[in-house]
């Protein structure tokens, strides 16, 4: 990927005074800060952080929804939800690249995932128990992320700003698509009607909290304001939101799980209830009904096919043939690395993992991939 | 194709549920692995082709309603039948196993395909040509896919050469079926709608051939093949699939989703 010579890259800037003026004076001018400019080092966290944490939303993200693949109630719905699980590991692989033009490689940011360290939005750690789930996290969850993400495209940073106009088209599509399967529940049998209700009254507080603590307990958001990385504030986010879903659901005929939920005319936007904080922060420190499993599967998905690949692209390189190669590998000793264990779950060298396929598996894109085919299939 | 003789309804709507069984039973299989492949770029790659097989399935299912004649639709067809009443092969409702495994399964099914879809392509049947003239062109990434991954697992670590050494072992005794000859399918070669699969066997030992030469593999016989599932009669694992696929059809009958 071209952003892979950056990693490991220095990254030290001089941040006195006038450096980190001459930064905000480009970034108030909106000009795009792209992966090579001098940028102060609290800049490039930031965006290392956030986009990680994003990319890994939308990697976890896969795993509620794709709960409910093998189990979709009609092959149209199937095909539809396994594209759009699909969509998101997609997003995942644009934001992963979007975070290593700043300098972090993918398996890092895995393993910051793995151990805990990174987070991903605490929605995916609810389950998901009827179809309905299906039709509410998109409706919801996709509409929540749409509202984070719509700013996010005139973000300051130019790689995540670009990368998030693709994703938000296709969000856009998901909530659509969401709120389609919602509104034919809605207006389908009482047990269906029923099904996307009970799944309106457990996502919607979750999806409230996706937009992150309330303004006075961020602690990020003046600074990413400042930098232009953030555009609105978090209540600010959370209230477009409420704004824009209640009428839809009352569109359908459902109701929300909120007495306090009323229209105020004077300040022309909805008045909710509370959320549950301490919900929030048990959630997000590990506590929430499936964050084990979530981060165990994808400890599991692991990478068991690694290795391999490199040593096979290696040999091809050499141009040996076969059987010469496999004698090579027994008679001659290692000289590059060893390979790690393919097939375990818990490799130990997981540092070499993905980075060594996904460069192989691009390396295959990059030199043409029917090249490689006409060579490995004779003609005709 | 031959001088083609007419077929009737009950035999056209007995080899497309084959097909289409095949495909819907390979792309749900193909489909669990959805999130949790073993890298990220399969996570993409793997629903790709689940997606290709869902698409064909439901093409096959949708003509082999109209062809049957009594009204149901691609959805009674595909989750409101019974075991013993799916005629997929024996090879599209293997358990996963491992990635390699996976793989193999893909690439062999693909290889059986590709042929069968290119000759369809020319059927007598207009309708089924152009469900073909589509699927030629998916089996043919699916064969380069999984093929590619062949060759890497198979000549690549010593544990992923065990690994599809293992695969190829599993999965022999499901190779043959593919290639069964019975009254649907002569009926349908007859009728120049699709060829007997019978006479497809050279076409996939060109596919498979050069790909185990270069992964390192050797071709496994087995004295006995494995077979039964064009005549309903599966293994134990499917039945635990239908459980699932059927879920929701089962136990709200008859709704809109």
């Amino acid at each position: 990927m071209y952003s892979q010579g950056l990693i490991g890259a220095k990254t030290d800037t001089t941040e006195d005074e006038a450096f980190l003026a001459a930064f905000q004076a480009r970034v108030d001018a909106e000009e795009k800060i792209e992966p090579n400019d001098p940028m102060p080092e609290g800049y490039r966290k930031t965006l290392v952080r956030q986009i990680g944490q994003h990319a890994h939303s939308e990697i976890v993200g896969m795993l509620p929804e794709g709960n409910w693949i093998t189990r979709a109630p009609s092959l149209r719905r199937k095909a539809a939800l396994l594209a759009k699980v699909q969509d998101e590991g997609g997003h995942g692989l644009y934001l992963y690249s979007a975070a290593e033009t700043l300098g972090v490689s993918r398996e890092e940011m895995t393993e910051e995932l793995l151990s805990g360290k990174a987070k991903y939005s605490s929605i995916f750690n609810y389950p998901t128990q009827t179809w309905a789930d299906i039709g509410a996290i998109g409706w919801l969850v996709d509409g929540a992320a749409i509202m984070n993400q719509i700013p996010l495209c005139r973000c300051s940073y130019g790689p995540y700003a670009r990368a998030m106009i693709r994703v938000c088209k296709e969000e856009s599509f998901h909530q659509r698509q969401g709120y389609e399967i919602m509104m034919t529940l809605a207006r389908g049998t009482p047990e269906q009607k029923e099904m996307a209700q009970d799944a309106l009254n457990r996502w919607w507080w979750p999806s409230l909290m996706m937009f992150g603590p309330s303004d006075g307990d961020s602690q990020h958001s003046d600074q990413s304001m400042k930098w232009k990385i953030k555009r609105f504030t978090n209540d600010e986010l959370r209230q477009k939101f409420v704004d824009a879903t209640v009428p839809q659901g009352e569109f359908i005929g459902l109701t929300f799980p909120d007495p306090d939920l009323k229209w105020n005319d004077e300040k022309g936007s909805y008045d909710f209830g509370p959320i549950d904080w301490d919900e929030f922060w048990r959630v997000v420190k590990g506590h929430g009904p499936m964050n084990r499993e979530r981060i165990e599967a994808r400890r599991k998905a692991g990478m068991m096919a690694h290795g391999c690949a490199r040593r096979h692209s290696r040999m091809r390189k050499n141009g040996k043939p076969a059987a010469k190669r496999r004698k090579w590998r027994r008679s001659e000793p290692h000289d590059e690395e060893p390979d790690p264990p393919l097939g375990s779950f818990y490799p130990p060298a997981q540092r070499a993992g993905p980075q060594a396929l996904r460069f192989c598996s691009c390396r295959r894109r990059g030199d043409g991939a029917s090249g490689r085919a006409r060579c490995l299939y004779a003609p005709g | 194709m031959a001088a083609a003789s007419p077929v009737s309804g009950e035999m056209l709507t007995a080899f497309l549920l084959r097909l289409a069984d095949d495909h819907l039973i390979l792309g749900h299989r193909l489909s669990e692995w959805c999130g949790h492949a073993p890298m990220l770029e399969e996570d993409l790659a793997m629903p790709n082709m689940a997606l290709d097989l869902i698409g064909q399935a439901r093409s096959l299912y949708q003509y082999a309603g109209e062809a049957e004649g009594k009204g149901r639709d691609e959805d009674q067809l595909a989750y409101v039948r019974r075991e013993r009443e799916y005629v997929n092969c024996l090879m599209a409702e293997r358990q996963n196993g491992d990635f390699a495994h996976t793989m193999l399964r893909q690439f062999y099914f693909a290889a059986f395909m590709q042929p069968l879809w290119q000759a369809i392509m020319s059927s007598t049947d207009a309708r089924l040509a152009g469900i073909a003239a589509k699927a030629e062109k998916e089996v043919a990434y699916h064969i380069r896919h999984a093929g590619e991954w062949v060759v890497r697992l198979g000549d690549g670590t010593e544990e992923s050469t065990r690994r599809m050494k293992a695969a190829v072992e599993a999965l022999a005794p499901y190779v043959d079926e593919l290639f069964e000859s019975d009254e649907v399918s002569r009926a349908v070669a007859e009728a120049g709608i699709a060829p007997d699969p019978s006479t497809l066997r050279p076409a996939f030992d060109a596919i498979v051939g050069p790909v185990f030469a270069e992964a390192g593999l050797d071709w496994v016989e087995t004295p006995y093949g494995q077979t039964g599932g064009r005549q309903g009669r599966h293994g134990e694992a499917l039945g635990f699939l239908l459980a699932e696929l059927q879920y929701m059809q089962r136990t709200y009958p008859g709704m809109t989703w």
